[in-house]
Formats: structure tokens, C-alpha cells, sequence
């Protein structure tokens, strides 16, 4: 059981997520600090630990537009946090992916701040509200990444096969 | 059936005769693009290689290219010290396509690459930025990647678990009326398909509007295609694209023409008219909340940029000095000016365009991203508006979550710069944007 800790609208942009004046700071230890650091309050509450690993950020449409920008994934990845959005912008997904940060793509969810929520079985099931909601599949490109861990280990990997090892 | 243009360069780049949509493939990779953020990607770079007792060597240092361009010169001694760690690494592995902070040969990345002639038409190019989509303009099939996809393109030469992308085909007929240039086309389009239209699909531009286009506008359509939520924007390659290459960019080698099939089979196709289309807005704070001028003309502005990716370039300088020759930006306005590289800069300097703007009250700042993303120079204060000819007007976009950013053509800009408030260039081009100005005023 995880809490719902964010709800948000579409269109969240990586300006929003982890914004552009703090993108001198690129190393994946030291985002977090920075996660929507224009919510002041959410992003204390993250910094002093308030929100505990696994909590659930739920957002609407296209979450994740914009840059390319890595430390939208990273950051958030470092508070372990989990995202449930109707669905992702393609780079932001590839991130969250290749970063291992755990997203969820489902298209009917509907959860408010403070809402319980289960992922299992292909379902996201809202305990507050007595609801479940399927779950849309990852693109099928991206499996082998996910299996893997993420794209260093799969990295890794082709890298030992090339060389026969 | 036939294929798409990234389709076709898609088979091309994996050996194969055809691929379709939804496949999953490994294209190998002709140019890989990174700015500042390559020190994120070399720190990646090195972890991939942990443990395997390979050397981390880059699989091919031609093929690589990087450019300084979001915070030059540097503003703190965290960016400093990033940007020497990227030129320690490039003399490691002898990468030739760097771009360093300099007069003679540093700009914005999406400039440095079309103008070297590092961009051909067909090339898989990827970039850790995603404007890469601009490289379309030229033919390739660009696209932005994260920090750690580039890791492993650097490592293998190839970017794993692709699927082919579907296309909307976008067809513009129709001649720009005076004062309307293709980034009025591109808000448009935009506003009309949403910021998420086009999510996971290529938008592959057709139309004699498009044949008469020149490469700088078509590296603007491309440019936003992405604030469509686009993986790419793409014009087949033409007359225009080779005389670019040879003309411009000094490309000397044979140029490999691909174009789509005739019967190639497209997700979506969008039929737009240029001959009507007004000047339009982006208003605040989503890219798609797309207005024609008039709606939100009067509107007081205290900055005005012009600039970027998208319309730094040297014919957006060009209709902008003209616009401000003679005149001057209002009182109380910050106008900002920005080239898009070293080789347009100087040659708005000799072209007379940089005094223009100078004696006008603007001020010329060096090449590079400047105010675009809120990192470096020209940051807003709460409550301020700011009105841009560069790409996104999210929320704190220009370094602060209490101001808004307008995004408009340089020609509505450099007008509105004139009257102190958002003006129709068309009008005062007929001598009244004084007048329009106090009539839509506050």
C-alpha cells in the first residue's frame, strides 16, 4: 500500500519537475534536492523526509514534456517516488525508464492526495475510492531495459557479448 | 506498401529493405549531439564500463560532436568545472566535432550542426536536447535522448530498442502573407493538434509552402515540432536542401538524396492554408495556448528576447533590425538579443543589423541559449512578462515561476519592442502600432 503524496494536471513540463536554473547539477546523487523545487513545500517535505519511499505522485496527461533533461527523471528516482500519469512525453518515459525509476501508464486512473493505492495484477486499485484501473503496457522496445535493471546494466551487457566474454 | 521517410532511414540504418511501424530495431548512429549535459553523459559513460574490464572508448570520436552552448561563458564554477571536464574528455578521445566557447566557430548546438554541414540529409542523428528534432529540416531523422541513451550510443554506435514511429503527414499549401514566416506556422499547428498531438510520431512536412521555404525556416518548424510532443519534424530533402549543404554549410562530398515513397502509408494527414494565417501567440504557460496577435495585442511586456534555436538565426535578425532601424524600443522594456552562433553574429555585424539593434536599446549578448531556459542571463522578476521568439513558455521556463513568457514570429517581437506591449507587426508596418498599442492598452 503506498499514499498518493501529488496530484497534478497534464502537461507537466521538466521545467516544472526539476527546473532549468538547477541544471548545472547533473549527477543522480545530487538531484533530488532539487525535485519540484518551485513547490517549495513539496519539495521540503521531500528533502526532510517526510515522504517515505514508494509514495505515489499522480499526474494527468503527458506528463514529463519538454527537455531532455535527465535530472527530471534522476530526481525523482532518488526520492523513489512512483508516477502514475494517463500517459508520459516520449523522452521523459525513455528516462524514467533507463533510470529504473518505477512509472506506471494508466490512462483512467483516478486518485486524489491522501488516496491508498495498490499496483498489482496489471491494475492500479484505489483502496480509498473501492476503484481498480488497468494498467496500458510500456512500449514493447523498452522491456529488454526494464528486465535488465536499466540501460548501464543492458549497456553492460551488450558490451560483454561483443567482446565474447 | 511503401515507407515514410523514417521508415526508409530507418531500413537504411539497420540493413534491411523495409521496416514498419512498430517494429523494434538498433539503427546505427551518425551523429551524436551533446552540450553542456556531456558531463552527466561521460559520468554515465564510465559506469557503463564498470566492471567489464573494457577500456571506455568512445566507438567512434568522428561521429561525435560537442557544443557549449547553455551557459557560455560559464555562470558558476559548477558549470566551469563540468565544461572542463568535457574538454579533458574530448582530448581523451580525440572527439574533432567540439565547439568551445569562441568568436570564430561557438553558437547554439542546432545552429553549429546544419551550418558545419555535420547534417545530412538521411542520417540518424540523436542529441542529448530535445530541439534536436531541428535536424529534420535538413532530411535526417533527429531526435532528442536522455543523458545515459547517450552513454550507450557512445559505447556501442548504435541506439538500442528503437520502434519505428508512425507519421502525421502534414501538408502546407498556400503563400506566407507579408509580416506571417514559419514560426507563425508552427505555433499554429501546434495549437491546433495540442502540445501532445503528436506524441511518439514523426511529423513529415509536404506542400508547396514547404518547397518554398528556406532551410532557416524549415530548421524553425522542425525546431518546435517537438513542443508537439513530435520524436521528430522531417522535410524531405530538395534543391533547397543542396544548395544549403553546398552553399552555406560548404559540404563537398556526394549527398545521398532519400524521400518517401508515394505510397507510403501515414497515421494522420493535416491539409493547412499559409495564405490566411495572422501572426500568432503562445500565451502562457503551455506552448499549445495559441492565439492569433490581435487576441493579445496591447499587452504590456517588460522584456523581449529575441533569439534561440528556434530564431536566432540570421534572416530572423535580419527582419528584426529592420523593424527597429531608425527607432527605439520603449521605455521600460529590456530587449535582449541573442545570435544563434559565432558566423551569424558576425555577420550581423557586417550586414549593420547589431547596430541597429544596439542604437535602438537592445542589448547584444554573445551567442548561446541565454534566457531561453532560465540558467543564464536575462532572468525575469515576479510579476514580469517577457515576450520570446524562442521555443517553450512553461511555467518558470525564463527562471521564474512568477512571470509569464508570450512566444511569437522576430517580427512580432522586434513590433511589440517598439510599442511596449504586444503588437501586430502588420500593422505597423502601415504606420498605426502606436495606435493599436493605446487601443488594446492597459
Amino acid at each position: 500500500m503506498a499514499k498518493v503524496i501529488l496530484k497534478l494536471d497534464s502537461d507537466i513540463s521538466t521545467d516544472i519537475i526539476y527546473p532549468g536554473r538547477f541544471m548545472a547539477t547533473v549527477l543522480p546523487t545530487e538531484t533530488p534536492q532539487f525535485a519540484f523545487a518551485d513547490n517549495t513545500e513539496f519539495n521540503r517535505n521531500l528533502q526532510d523526509r517526510k515522504i517515505p519511499p514508494g509514495s505515489v505522485i499522480v499526474a494527468d496527461k503527458n506528463f514529463g514534456c519538454g527537455s531532455s533533461r535527465e535530472q527530471a527523471a534522476s530526481c525523482l528516482k532518488g526520492h523513489e517516488l512512483t508516477i502514475i500519469a494517463k500517459d508520459f512525453a516520449r523522452i521523459f518515459m525513455q528516462n524514467a525508464i533507463n533510470l529504473g525509476l518505477k512509472m506506471v501508464i494508466c490512462p483512467a486512473i483516478e486518485a486524489d492526495e491522501g488516496d491508498e493505492i495498490i499496483i498489482e495484477g496489471g491494475k492500479v486499485i484505489n483502496k480509498t475510492r473501492g476503484k481498480s484501473f488497468d494498467i496500458a503496457p510500456l512500449p514493447k522496445a523498452r522491456q529488454a531495459i526494464i528486465d535488465a535493471g536499466g540501460l548501464i546494466p543492458y549497456t553492460r551487457q551488450k558490451i560483454l557479448q561483443k567482446f565474447g566474454t | 506498401m511503401g515507407m515514410t521517410m523514417v521508415q526508409k532511414i530507418l531500413a537504411r540504418a539497420t540493413g534491411q529493405p523495409h521496416v514498419a511501424v512498430g517494429d523494434v530495431v538498433e539503427p546505427r548512429v551518425d551523429l551524436a549531439m551533446s552540450h553542456e549535459n556531456g558531463a552527466l553523459v561521460i559520468n554515465q559513460f564510465v559506469e557503463i564500463y564498470k566492471g567489464t574490464g573494457k577500456e571506455a572508448r568512445v566507438w567512434d570520436p568522428s561521429k561525435i560532436a560537442i557544443i557549449f552552448d547553455h551557459r557560455v561563458p560559464a555562470e558558476s564554477a559548477k558549470t566551469a568545472t563540468n565544461q572542463k571536464k568535457i574538454r579533458d574528455f574530448r582530448t581523451l578521445q580525440g572527439i574533432t566535432k567540439f565547439h568551445d566557447i569562441r568568436g570564430d566557430g561557438g553558437g547554439i548546438c542546432h545552429q553549429i550542426l546544419p551550418e558545419n554541414g555535420y547534417v545530412r540529409p538521411g542520417a540518424v542523428v540523436v542529441g542529448t536536447d530535445s530541439h534536436t528534432t531541428s535536424h529534420g529540416a535538413l532530411g535526417a531523422f533527429s531526435f532528442g535522448i536522455g543523458a545515459t541513451e547517450m552513454a550507450s550510443v557512445w559505447a556501442l554506435g548504435k541506439i538500442l530498442n528503437v520502434e519505428v514511429p508512425g507519421t502525421i503527414k502534414v501538408v502546407v499549401k498556400g503563400q506566407f502573407p507579408p509580416h506571417v514566416s514559419p514560426k507563425d506556422l508552427i505555433l499554429h499547428l501546434i495549437g491546433k493538434i495540442s502540445a501532445e498531438g503528436a506524441n511518439f510520431k514523426v511529423i513529415e512536412f509536404h506542400g508547396d509552402a514547404i518547397r518554398a521555404m528556406s532551410t532557416s525556416g524549415r530548421l524553425v518548424i522542425c525546431n518546435m515540432s517537438v513542443e508537439a510532443g513530435a520524436t521528430s519534424g522531417i522535410v524531405p530533402p530538395d534543391e533547397e536542401t543542396l544548395s544549403y549543404l553546398r552553399e552555406e554549410a560548404g559540404v563537398r562530398e556526394n549527398i545521398e538524396i532519400i524521400c518517401p515513397d508515394p505510397d507510403a502509408a501515414y497515421d494522420q494527414v493535416l491539409v493547412l492554408d499559409v495564405s490566411t494565417l495572422e501572426p500568432q501567440v503562445a500565451c502562457p504557460h503551455t506552448v499549445d495556448n495559441v492565439k492569433p496577435v490581435g487576441e493579445v495585442a496591447g499587452k504590456r511586456v517588460q522584456q523581449i528576447v529575441i533569439g534561440s534555436c528556434t530564431n536566432g538565426r540570421l534572416d530572423d535578425l535580419e527582419v528584426a533590425a529592420g523593424i527597429l532601424r531608425g527607432r527605439k524600443v520603449a521605455s521600460g522594456i529590456r530587449m535582449l538579443v541573442f545570435p544563434a552562433s559565432s558566423r551569424i553574429y558576425l555577420e550581423a555585424i557586417r550586414k549593420g543589423y547589431i547596430a541597429d539593434f544596439v542604437m535602438a536599446g537592445a542589448v547584444v549578448m554573445n551567442p548561446g541559449c541565454g534566457p531561453c531556459l532560465g540558467v543564464h542571463q536575462g532572468a525575469l522578476a515576479d510579476g514580469d512578462v517577457a515576450l520570446a521568439t524562442t521555443n517553450r513558455n512553461f511555467k518558470g521556463r525564463m527562471g521564474n515561476p512568477n512571470a509569464e513568457v508570450y512566444l511569437c514570429s522576430p517580427e512580432t517581437a522586434a513590433a511589440s519592442a517598439i510599442t511596449g506591449a504586444i503588437a501586430d507587426p502588420r500593422e505597423l508596418s502601415a504606420g498605426k502600432a502606436a495606435a493599436g498599442a493605446a487601443k488594446g492598452g492597459k
